[in-house]
């Protein structure tokens, strides 16, 4: 396993969210203005469903993603 | 006196129209607030095209080695089309279709003396079918799906369904969604394998490969800036899992086809993290760990950064790294233990790490894309791929969205 990247991307996300994430509060409708831009969608973008099916194929894992989890060969 | 007259009958008209004013506002506030058309309207439009060509030298076909050589020109139509239902109810429809046309150089040394192969050049087609009914006060919502498809030697046949809840505040949702796939392939051998009587599938056996799968995720509102995702999406396939016409060598010279075990159980589970850190700057964030019972164990993280500009205009780079530990079931060309029970020369299932790096640009003027309304926003993007086993590949996307 190639360890290195990995844990220094994880390290830098914890450090990140740490000092930014206060505990969960109510947010009103009407505060939602920055959470409803099209950039904070909580899934995959419409673009990416190509790069997702061909790393689908080019690698082991799959699934959580909101791309393909089964279906279809993927033998080439 | 003339004019006078012509004065008190503008002014007049102008008393009447002033009180006809509010009754047409008030009637129209009226009609949108509880109308609510039953006909089917267009609500959105999305092409996506995208090409694909990788380049490499471990052929899992030539056992290990040889060319990768690949490319992928893929299209996607979808049109979605809503009405409201006698209970006012919103029915989304959508309807998408695909068309990929690849070729792929290994195929062609299933039987290099002819081109009977799979997918040395091959046409996939992919409809489906999705209805979602909505509950627009309180945001629950369920629906089916369905779908097809095909290509030269596999067929498949999919249904989904998928529910959604949402907390009374709409700051938690939580989405199921459970889904089959029923598959069959004809199965194809290496030329020189044809003949002889191993275990398992023959040359031209109709073969399936089911697959069913369930996704569970939870998201939650933070902070004004800050949600979170997080999806578990346990599954399972069974049938022929090994892709035949794959040849593996042994380290007594012998070969033989692949052959994996005919059930795998996967879970992968996830977690998104979106930040909005200012009006220019967004933070979108992804990991996922999987695993297994083949042996496999993945980590996948990925950052994107969209940049924005205007509020119209926006550039996205982003990142994205995976590590896999392989298959218990994989050997390089020529090492395989004649007496294994499952073996594959796949480099996909191998051990390896990998870094995918691009960007996207989007545009949504107002005015509509080149000044044409309808069309509501383009999005380039591009990434470079390379795995750590010697492949690297290019994939360029384009997409158009019409409103």
């Amino acid at each position: 396993m190639y360890k290195l990247p990995m844990i220094l991307l994880v390290a830098a996300l914890l450090i990140f969210f740490s000092c930014t994430l206060p505990s969960c509060v109510s947010v009103k409708p009407y505060q939602k203005n920055k959470l409803n831009d099209a950039e904070m969608e909580l899934s995959a973008r419409h673009a990416q469903k190509f790069e997702q099916s061909f790393q689908l194929y080019r690698e082991g894992a799959s699934g959580a993603n909101g791309g393909k989890s089964g279906g279809g060969c993927g033998c080439n | 006196m003339k004019k006078l007259y012509i004065n008190i009958a503008v002014f007049y008209l102008s008393l009447l129209s002033l009180h006809a004013q509010p009754t047409q506002v008030a009637s129209a506030e009226q009609d949108t607030t509880t109308y609510k058309s039953r006909k089917l309207n267009l609500e959105e439009v999305n092409f996506v095209s995208s090409y694909y060509h990788q380049n490499g030298n471990h052929s899992a076909v030539t056992g290990g080695i040889g060319t990768e050589r690949l490319s992928d020109f893929a299209n996607t139509i979808d049109i979605q089309l809503s009405n409201f239902s006698k209970q006012g109810r919103k029915n989304t429809y959508l309807f998408e279709l695909g068309v990929d046309h690849y070729t792929s150089a290994s195929s062609d040394k299933i039987d290099p003396s002819t081109i009977s192969s799979a997918s040395m050049q091959d046409i996939r087609i992919y409809p489906s079918l999705s209805w979602t009914s909505l509950n627009e006060q309180t945001g629950n919502s369920f629906g089916f799906t369905g779908s097809f498809s095909s290509e030269y030697d596999y067929q498949s046949v999919g249904a989904a369904f998928n529910i959604t809840r949402l907390s009374k505040d709409k700051n938690t949702q939580f989405d199921f969604k459970a889904q089959v796939f029923l598959d069959r392939w004809s199965v194809i051998l290496p030329v020189e394998l044809r003949d002889e009587v191993g275990k398992g599938y023959r040359q031209g056996d109709s073969a399936p490969r089911n697959s069913f799968s369930t996704s569970f995720s939870l998201s939650q509102v933070i902070s004004k800036r800050l949600q979170a995702l997080l999806a578990i999406e346990p599954s399972y396939q069974h049938g022929l899992l090994a892709t035949r016409y794959q040849r593996n060598y042994f380290t007594d010279g012998s070969v033989q086809v692949e052959d994996l075990p005919s059930a795998r159980y996967k879970l992968p589970l996830a977690l998104r993290l979106n930040y909005f850190l200012s009006d220019h700057y967004i933070i979108r964030t992804y990991y996922r760990y999987y695993l297994d019972n083949w042996g496999l164990r993945a980590h996948t993280a990925e950052i994107e950064v969209p940049v924005k500009f205007t509020s119209f205009v926006s550039v996205s780079p982003f990142y994205r790294f995976n590590t896999q530990r392989g298959t218990k079931y994989f050997a390089p060309y020529g090492q395989h233990s004649p007496g294994s029970e499952h073996f594959t020369s796949d480099y996909d299932l191998s051990d390896l790490h990998s870094n995918f790096i691009g960007a996207g640009f989007r545009i949504t003027p107002p005015k509509g894309v080149l000044g044409w309304q309808r069309l509501n926003m383009l999005e380039i993007r591009y990434g470079h791929y390379v795995r750590s086993t010697d492949l690297n590949s290019n994939i360029f996307t384009l997409n158009l969205r019409f409103k």
